[in-house]
This record gives C-alpha cells, sequence and structure tokens, in this order.
C-alpha cells in the first residue's frame, strides 16, 4: 500500500511543485515540498484490503501447506468486512485526498460498498472445498505443473490446495476499490493494472479443463496488456494537451485551451478503448466468452461482477468529472457502441449451447444496458447505473454459483471394484452443456427455482432487481434525450427473454438426459456456496420488491466531487 | 528547431554507423559457415526441436529476474528518497519505511517458498 501512496505523493499534479524541476531549478525546488495531506480514514477501505492480502502472502510464506487454509478465509472475510464497516462509516463524505488523487464521494462510496459486498459473496464461492462426500475445489493443486501431466496427478493425490488464490483476490479487490475512486488518470491506470493482474493469474488455475483455463489466462492477458498500453497511450496525449493528468484540470483545459482538439479527442479514443475493454463492450468484447468460459468459475463469477462495477465506475468519473465539455464528441460514438453491444451481446446469446459462454454474452448484453446510464449525462442517468451494476452484480454471481453446483458424473470411479452402482459415481467438473441442464427441475427444484429467479432478473421481469433496473436506467436515458437507444434496448431485451425464459422451459418442461443412466448430479455444497446463493436470491427479489430504499441511497450518492 | 539539431546529427551517425559496420562486415568478413553458427548464443533453453509432450524446461532464470525487479524497483524509489532526505522530512521517512516493510513481505515469501535456492 505504502507504494500506492507514495506515487501519489510523487504524483505530477502536485500544485506545489509545478514543472517537476527540470532545467536546473534545484534552488526553487529544495524547500518547496509540503508533505500532502493525507486524509487517512478516506483511504481506509483500501488500506485494509491491501493490508490483509499483505498478511494473506505472510501465511502463505509462514504457515505449513495444510494449515493455511482457514486463516486464508478468515483473515480475507475479515479484511473485506472490515472494509465495507469503513465505507459505510465514511458515509456522506466528499473529498479529495492524497494530493487529490483519489476522490471520495457518493459515486466512490457507493460502488466501493457494492465491490465490498459483490467480493465477500465471490470469496464465499472461491472457499468452497466441498463438504467431506465430495470435492468442490475449483483451483489447481498445483498452477505451476502441465495439464494432464504426472506431476499434476500427484499433487491432487497429495491433497495438496492451492490458498494464493486469497491474497490474489484481496490485491484484486483493492485495485477495484481504487478504480471508481481515482482522480486523476495516473492513479486510474495503477488501479487498472492493480485490479488486472491478479486476475490473469486466477483466470489460469482452473483445477478441471486445465489447457481452457490456460488459454483464458493467455488470451485475458495479452488482450489486456493491449488495452492497458492504449489507455497509457491515452493519458500520454491528454497529458499532452492538457499538462495534467488530474481529471478536473482536464475539463478545465477542455473549455479554455487554445490547442486544436485533435490531441484530446485522439487521448479520449485511446482512453476509451481501455476502459471499454475492462467493460466487455463491443467491439471490444471478444475475450469475454472465452475468458468468462476458461475460468475457474468462481472467479468467473468475480469477475463479471465486481470488474464491470469498477470498470463502469472508472467511466462514469472520467466523462461525467473530466469531459463534460465534450459531451457531443464522446455521446456519439457511445451511442454506436451501446448500439452494438445491445444487439451482438442479444443475438449471440441465443446461439450458446454452453451455460457459461451464454451467461458471458448475457454479461456483454447487460453492459450495453448500463451504457445507457453513462450516456445520458445526468444525476438521474448516474444513480440508476450505480442501481443496476448493484442488481446486476448480485445476480451475476448467484447464477455463476448454481453453475458450480450442476456437475458431469463419471461413471467408474477409479477404486469402483466392489462397490454398488451408485458408489461407482463420482462428481466430475461442471455439466456446462445446456442439453446437461434438461429436466433439472425435477432432480433440484430448489436449485432450479434459484436460478430461475436470476434469469427471470436478467430478462427484466417484474417483481426481479432487472425490472427495476432496467425501468430506472431507461427513464434515465429517456430524460436525457436518448429515446432511440431506449427502443433497441427493448428489442433488445426482448430478444434476451427468449434465451434466458429457453433456460427455465428447459430445466422445467424438458425430459431429463439418460445415457446411460448417468446425467449430470447437483452436488451439496458446503455452507459457503449456500450462503453465498440464498444471499444473492433474497437480494434480487428484495431488490425488485422493495427497492425504493436501494434507490433512494442510489440517488443521494449520485455526486461527483472535482 | 535549432535546438533540435544535435539530436538530428546523431541520429544520422548512429544510422551512418549501424549501415557501415553491417556492409563492411559483409564484403571483408570471412564466411565459414558450421552448426555452431546456427545454434542461439547463450540466450536460454533452446526453442526446437520441443521436448516430447510439451515437457519441462528450468525457469530459474525468469524466477531470478522477476526478483531482481522487486529490488530493483525498491532502489528506483529509495534514491529520490535519499537525494531529497532533508526536505521529504518525517513524512518521507514514515512512508519509505512502510514502502520497504512490504517489500520484505514479498522477500520473505520468496525466501519462504524457494525462490532463492537455485537447486
Amino acid at each position: 500500500m505504502s507504494v500506492l501512496t507514495s506515487l501519489l505523493a510523487a504524483s505530477p499534479g502536485d500544485p506545489t511543485n509545478p514543472g517537476g524541476g527540470l532545467g536546473g531549478a534545484t534552488s526553487t525546488v529544495t524547500n518547496t515540498f509540503t508533505a500532502p495531506h493525507v486524509e487517512y480514514r478516506a483511504l481506509m477501505p483500501m488500506l485494509v484490503v491491501f493490508g490483509a492480502a499483505t498478511v494473506g502472502i505472510l501465511i502463505e510464506a509462514f504457515l505449513p501447506r495444510t494449515r493455511r487454509y482457514w486463516p486464508q478465509v478468515g483473515v480475507s472475510l475479515a479484511g473485506v468486512v472490515v472494509a465495507f464497516c469503513f465505507v459505510v462509516a465514511n458515509h456522506g463524505m466528499a473529498e479529495t485526498t492524497a494530493a487529490d488523487a483519489v476522490s471520495v464521494d457518493g459515486v466512490t462510496l457507493f460502488l466501493q460498498g457494492t465491490i465490498l459486498l459483490l467480493a465477500l459473496l465471490a470469496l464465499l464461492l472461491v472457499a468452497e472445498r466441498g463438504t467431506g462426500l465430495v470435492d468442490l475445489d475449483a483451483f489447481t493443486a498445483q498452477g505451476a505443473t502441465t495439464p494432464g501431466s504426472g506431476g499434476e496427478r500427484a499433487a491432487d493425490a497429495a491433497g495438496l490446495r492451492t490458498t494464493e488464490v486469497f491474497p490474489l483476490m484481496l490485491f484484486s479487490v483493492g485495485g477495484m476499490l481504487l478504480f471508481p475512486a481515482a482522480n486523476d488518470l495516473l492513479t486510474s491506470f495503477v488501479a487498472l493494472e492493480v485490479l488486472s493482474l491478479p486476475l490473469y493469474l486466477l483466470c489460469g488455475l482452473a483445477r478441471r479443463r486445465r489447457l481452457l483455463s490456460q488459454e483464458a489466462a493467455m488470451k485475458y492477458f495479452l488482450l489486456g496488456a493491449f488495452s492497458s498500453a492504449f489507455f497509457l497511450y491515452g493519458v500520454a496525449l491528454l497529458y499532452g494537451y492538457a499538462g495534467s493528468v488530474r481529471l478536473s484540470d482536464i475539463a478545465t483545459a477542455i473549455t479554455s485551451s487554445p490547442h486544436s482538439d485533435v490531441l484530446v479527442l485522439a487521448g479520449v479514443a485511446l482512453l476509451a478503448v481501455g476502459l471499454l475493454f475492462k467493460v466487455g463492450a463491443v467491439p471490444f468484447h471478444a475475450w469475454t466468452p472465452d475468458v468468462y468460459q476458461g475460468a475457474p468459475t468462481p472467479i468467473t463469477a468475480f469477475m463479471a461482477a465486481a470488474t464491470k462495477v469498477a470498470a463502469f465506475g472508472a467511466l462514469l468519473r472520467i466523462t461525467y468529472v473530466a469531459l463534460p465539455g465534450l459531451r457531443w464528441d464522446w455521446r456519439p460514438v457511445l451511442w454506436g457502441v451501446a448500439i452494438l453491444t445491445m444487439l451482438v451481446g442479444a443475438i449471440l446469446a441465443i446461439t450458446q449451447r454452453d451455460i457459461k459462454r451464454m451467461l458471458a454474452y448475457s454479461a456483454i448484453l447487460n453492459a450495453g444496458y448500463i451504457l445507457l446510464g453513462v450516456i445520458s449525462t445526468t444525476s438521474k442517468g448516474v444513480s440508476s447505473t450505480l442501481f443496476y451494476l448493484a442488481a446486476y452484480g448480485f445476480a451475476t454471481i448467484g447464477a455463476f454459483a448454481v453453475v458450480t453446483l450442476v456437475r458431469e458424473s463419471v461413471r467408474g470411479g477409479s477404486d469402483s471394484g466392489d462397490g454398488g452402482e451408485e458408489d461407482s459415481v463420482t462428481v466430475g467438473g461442471e455439466a456446462t452443456d445446456l442439453s446437461a441442464w434438461a429436466g433439472l427441475g425435477r432432480r433440484s427444484p430448489l436449485l432450479a427455482a434459484c436460478f430461475t429467479v436470476f434469469m427471470l432478473a436478467f430478462a427484466g421481469i417484474p417483481l426481479t432487481s432487472g425490472f427495476t433496473g432496467k425501468f430506472a436506467l431507461f427513464t434515465a436515458a429517456i430524460d436525457g434525450g436518448a429515446w432511440p437507444l431506449v427502443i433497441v434496448g427493448v428489442i433488445a431485451s426482448a430478444a434476451a427473454a427468449f434465451f434466458y425464459v429457453r433456460v427455465i422451459v428447459l430445466m422445467y418442461f424438458s425430459e431429463p438426459l439418460r445415457e446411460q443412466g448417468a446425467g449430470p448430479i447437483v452436488v451439496v455444497p458446503s455452507p459457503m456456496t449456500t450462503v453465498a446463493l440464498t444471499v444473492t436470491v433474497a437480494l434480487t427479489i428484495a431488490l425488485g420488491v422493495l427497492p425504493q430504499m436501494a434507490l433512494d441511497l442510489a440517488d443521494k450518492a449520485a455526486y461527483f466531487v472535482q | 528547431m535549432n535546438s533540435y539539431a544535435p539530436i538530428l546529427v546523431l541520429g544520422g551517425l548512429a544510422a551512418g554507423f549501424a549501415i557501415f559496420s553491417v556492409v563492411s562486415g559483409m564484403l571483408t568478413g570471412p564466411k565459414r559457415y558450421n552448426r555452431a553458427k546456427l545454434e542461439a548464443y547463450e540466450c536460454g533453453i533452446e526453442p526446437t526441436p520441443q521436448p516430447v509432450g510439451g515437457g519441462r524446461f528450468p525457469v530459474k532464470y525468469y524466477l531470478t529476474a522477476m526478483l531482481f525487479i522487486i529490488f530493483d524497483i525498491e532502489i528506483v524509489f529509495l534514491y529520490p528518497w535519499a537525494v531529497r532526505f532533508d526536505s521529504l522530512g518525517w513524512f518521507g521517512l514514515v512512508e519509505m519505511v512502510f514502502f520497504i516493510l512490504t517489500v520484505f513481505v514479498a522477500y520473505g515469501y520468496v525466501w519462504r517458498r524457494g525462490g532463492l535456492e537455485w537447486d
């Protein structure tokens, strides 16, 4: 964390040291340093999460391998809960701190709270190791061994466990907390990297389908590195234009600068590439299905929910704080991106046969909806975006939690010599093919009901969070004058309802698959996943039936500080 | 524009030297081909032929290079602080202590997990 604060302290936006003191002006530089005022209370959520991650690394270093799991789970959950308490305690705060590198305002606090709640639920899924009967560990025993090698099998047989995932998750969460709060573009970039680098690693750690997982990690890393480079190039151009990386300075430069607009337009375009990539908007969406499919499902849940919240937070802040003067330039571009995103997401999701890929395209589709809120450039647009991000995040984590529980059954396990018919069936990987989900409603009514709730929420059916969220977004977009976008959004929703409802029909009204009597099986998880699933179902229904409290909260939170 | 002239001259000299070296080497140097000329010269693992089934190859160099980066970054931050020690005062000292502590955490992890053992 102190790396971060020292970076922040040295940020070029420091007003006491204009020009950075090149050119031999040493005498003026020597005594002009004043320690930046750091409001530690405002930074506490991030400091706590990074601190917990550091403790996690020490646990990895100094505890024996078999005793790491529970301390890691405890430290991670405690860190996230304490950080959330600090966010709640900071409510109503509106200030910038650490040499104006971080701004803590309503939007920041709402998004940080959302990210921490989502991270808490995702951590429960990540911590799932199964009960005594079935082993549901989603992570490979040794990330370094090649898939299918003897070393991997030996590590699996020895019961080795990957516990590095917890500190990695926490570092990523810390980056996500900083991303929507970053008040200058360099801090933004640091936050983007801090949240991305652990995710690249986590994607490659799936225990089953190792090749797919490693492919996902590789693709995500390469494309993510490219998009980061675009982002950084955009930062450089904007610095060249405005002479500062601070968002408010860029905003003033745009309204008053005599320079030509080419530099700022090119800079904003490159910046947008980096941000829209993380958000997963068309035409920067191509990585999403492959990565969501290959990554371990708990990580997919975390990525799909929390990363989207953080990236949209940064997009909101940059467009609303730094670029209001360029509204007439970036709005048409985002119009196009939103229309493409909604249509491509809805149409390609219909053709998917794999449940994780379908949910990935659904994530793309939802990114399109959320862009409506960004485009509307009203305070209503901000609050509806905040609300929708929370509603979408909870439903996404829940949906992926259900995916982790529907497993393939493998007949004839390793030592099934004398066992009966039932004993020889062991739990395999996740049954992600849609055909395997046929008849799930008969097999496991409760799980199918949970998944139905999430699908209805995604489809935007009344009495679920999705309906409230979409209603708020579309109203805000109409207020902002973007009614053609709303028409496209409604058409995309209708198309999307088809594939969401198709899964429900498949679960309740289709005959279950009976290939040699071994269809998919629904496993009973440990209380971790059960809690995560219960909470997400409850929130999805609560935000649909009694949304007023959350809507008011989002309304109150829709303010920025410069 | 005038102040950029030395840079252009330097660029021209560099390009001229590179072209001169390559061309003169091509024209005057002896040409004796053998197997050793085709091998990678001190540049890590042999890229081909790949070991059967992907196989294993030593990652010691990569690990050492990554560790180098940890301590390299530490030095990058320590130098400016040391140069400006007086004016940064207590704030700088406290920040640096925290910074070095976090680097030590990384160091401890590397040390305990065997990253410093060559074999």
